[in-house]
């Protein structure tokens, strides 16, 4: 058993030595060494399993045994612009893309950007004036905390997306981060890094997508990092619509500033398996954060939610809403933790997790947790698994509207309240068609 | 246009409906009265399709057809309407838009056009009228937040936009201030004409001022017990319910225990 894990380990050590040597002389130093350490810190750790807590209900063995082999800089897909144009949102006036892991500049647009502002790839980061930024926060002291994925993610960091907003800076259209899988000859693990560091009083909207050109059998694990500055304000859409066959493992992090706003959105239909891990420190006085999520998953399909909602200073809020709709044989985590600190006085947190199970065979397992260790405080949170109302259906039924097209539209119903909160029309109907598909699906039945 | 024969229904192992009949023909507006748990909403129900209410025996024929073979939908799309006593708030779906995809679902059946939003908007806006419904309702979600009246003017609405052959109104005027109320009336009396039938569920006499039926019916303990013209529910305005129920033990004693 001990010779098994050794040897799944291994296949990235070897992986990982390749990599060393191949960028020994292009990238700097404390890149390698933190690497090193963190390819250490796996081996050490490993892949989570069931016995941890955190992954009880995930079990992650599919990526384990999954043969899975970081994609070399050299295996190109070809694709082009027009295999990539579903993919793009067209709002973004500037994107990176990346396919299997690899930037790909000819697909990418970094121009009309204020003055001042990057979005650039590491490769490119490293090499320019911005190295020192993604010194100073990338190789910040690692959280002992890391798990076996963060690690894994750390150890090959290599390619990624820097988006720098300097002091002031606002970005009015949204800069869009494009990760998509291809089928490739090999079976790809693909680690991709986002840091976005948004100076004092600046602002900008992020799109993070990630799609699948094909029924790709991918594993993604991507790490992002969000720094927000003073009075700076990060809205962020994350959307994952990868192939039913892929596995999607994400972290990403936040920290804000006195007065940062950061409001992310996560939306869930794509893989057979993923989890989000999602941590937010309000760190500094009056920030403000919004947590909110959809996942909507069906037959074959695990969404795991973990989050840690971090009141670490007073007067700051937090807004929490994830919503689930879950058909067929699928299944669901929700784990949400507010934790407010004993010097987090005044904190307003609220979280509600909601699911609508459309199918008997359809599975959540819902936990939102409050740690309270202030006394002056506003907190609420609250879960919900529920089934269509009976009586609603009814009423619509009774209009004329056919079974399914009545079920569809209370499913709708159920998601409005997130659907409305999305700004960028693209995503909006991306969702709306994911619903609607799930309705042509049932009428095909 | 309908015929109920020897109606009997349950919801929940109880026998509510114990053999109801009534014919309503084209044209005609019917009054149902009776007394509170007599089982009017469950005849609307009944009519309309609702899965918790079983029927055990006889039948219902709407222009001609088996109507208690027809699912909720179908019976709709035919032009059956069910004005509900309780109206359902349905968070996250828009009026228009729900209304729309009825509407549409009909035009379908009818092997008509369907109309694009814009269009429709146009329609609803006008049908709107007709109970001087604010359009800005339009927009919100189906019946949520909306006072008593409202509700009950949403109802109606959607009748306007329907445009049902056979309407039943269950209890429309309940809840009701006296403006609403004439409002309410009007607006059924602008929809009434030759080709279509409405059916009155009420409780009160007050009602009927407004939308002078051509029958009134009085259910009691799931019967028919009595049927006239408008002057019975003048009579039951000025006397009650007392003497039709001790009638009604007198002539059907076993009702009771049946
Ligand atoms: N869904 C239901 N579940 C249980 N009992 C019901 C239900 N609907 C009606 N009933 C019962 O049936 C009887 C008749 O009710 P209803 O048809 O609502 O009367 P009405 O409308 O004349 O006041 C009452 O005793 C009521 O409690
Ligand atoms: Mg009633």
């Amino acid at each position: 058993m001990m010779a098994q894990a050794t040897k799944e380990k291994s296949s990235y050590r070897a992986a990982f030595e390749v990599m060393q040597a191949e960028d020994a002389r292009c990238l700097p130093a404390w890149l390698l060494r933190l690497r090193e350490t963190a390819m250490e810190r796996f081996e050490q750790v490993g892949f989570p399993t069931t016995d941890v807590e955190d992954w009880k209900y995930t079990n992650t063995g599919a990526i384990t045994k999954g043969a899975f082999a970081p994609v070399a800089a050299d295996a190109r897909v070809e694709l082009g612009a027009d295999d990539v144009a579903a993919f793009l949102a067209p709002e973004a006036s500037s994107r990176l893309v990346f396919v299997n892991g690899v930037y790909r500049a000819e697909l990418s647009a970094t121009e009309n950007l204020p003055a001042g502002v990057v979005v650039a790839d590491f490769a490119t980061a490293f090499a320019g004036e911005h190295e020192s930024v993604l010194r100073a926060y990338l190789a910040r002291p690692s959280d002992p905390e890391v798990d076996g994925f963060n690690a894994l993610n750390a150890a090959f960091l290599r390619e990624g997306a820097l988006v720098y907003l300097p002091k002031g800076a606002q970005v009015s259209a949204p800069i869009q981060l494009l990760f998509l899988s291809a089928p490739a000859t090999q079976t790809a693990a693909v680690f991709p890094r986002v840091l976005v560091v948004a100076e004092r009083e600046s602002a900008a909207t992020i799109i993070e997508s990630y799609a699948s050109t094909g029924e790709s059998r991918s594993f993604t694990n991507a790490v992002v990092e969000v720094f927000v500055g003073e009075n700076a304000r990060v809205t962020h859409y994350k959307v994952q619509r990868e192939s039913e066959a892929a596995f999607h493992i994400a972290t990403t992090n936040a920290e804000l500033e006195r007065s940062g706003v950061y409001d992310l959105t996560t939306i869930t239909l794509g893989a057979q398996l993923s989890r989000h891990g999602i941590g937010v420190k309000l760190a500094h006085e009056g920030a403000e954060c919004w947590v909110d999520g959809l996942y909507l998953v069906g037959t074959g399909q695990h969404a795991d939610t973990h989050s840690l909602i971090d009141h670490t200073s007073p007067h700051c809020t937090s807004h929490q809403l994830y919503k689930g709709i879950l058909d067929g044989k699928s299944r669901a985590v929700f784990n949400g933790k507010v934790f407010v600190h004993k010097d987090a006085q005044k904190t307003d947190a609220q979280q509600s997790n909601k699911n609508l199970l459309l199918s008997n065979e359809a599975r959540v397992d819902t936990k939102p947790q409050l740690e309270i260790y202030a006394d002056d405080v506003k907190c609420a949170h609250g879960a919900t698994v529920g089934q269509l109302e009976e009586e609603e259906l009814f009423y619509l039924v009774s209009r004329g509207l056919h079974t399914d097209l009545a079920r569809n539209l209370l499913t709708y119903g159920f998601a409005e309240e997130l659907v409305e909160k999305i700004k960028i029309e693209s995503i909006k109907r991306q969702l709306d068609e994911a619903i609607l598909n799930r309705l042509h699906a049932r009428l095909e039945v | 246009m309908l015929e109920i024969r020897d109606l009997h229904a349950r919801v929940e192992g109880k026998d509510i409906l114990r053999g109801v009949s009534l014919t309503v023909k084209r044209g005609e507006v019917h009054a149902i009265m009776g007394p509170n748990g007599s089982g009017k909403s469950t005849l609307a129900k009944v009519l309309a399709g609702h899965p918790s209410y079983e029927v055990t025996s006889g039948e219902v024929l709407f222009d001609g057809k088996n109507l208690l073979e027809l699912e909720p939908d179908e019976r709709a799309r035919e032009g059956v309407f069910l004005a509900f006593q309780y109206p359902v708030e349905i968070p996250g779906v828009s009026n228009a838009q729900f209304l729309r995809l009825a509407y549409n679902e009909k035009r379908k059946h009818l092997g008509e056009e369907e109309l694009d939003p814009l269009e429709f908007k146009d329609l609803l806006k006008e049908r709107a009228q007709i109970v001087e419904m604010d359009a800005g309702l339009m927009s919100r979600s189906v019946n949520e937040g909306f006072s008593g009246g409202e509700k009950k003017r949403n109802e109606i609405l959607q009748m306007a936009v329907l445009e049902p052959k056979l309407a039943v109104l269950d209890e429309t005027d309940s809840g009701l201030d006296i403006d609403a109320l004439r409002i309410v009336s009007e607006g059924v009396n602008k929809l009434r004409h030759a080709d279509n039938a409405i059916v009155l569920v009420t409780h009160y006499q007050r009602l009927l001022n407004y939308i002078v039926p051509d029958y009134v019916h009085v259910l009691y303990k799931g019967r028919i017990v009595r049927s006239g013209g408008k002057e019975l529910a003048l009579a039951l305005e000025e006397k009650g319910y007392d003497w039709i129920k001790d009638e009604a033990e007198e002539s059907q004693p076993s009702a009771a225990s049946a």
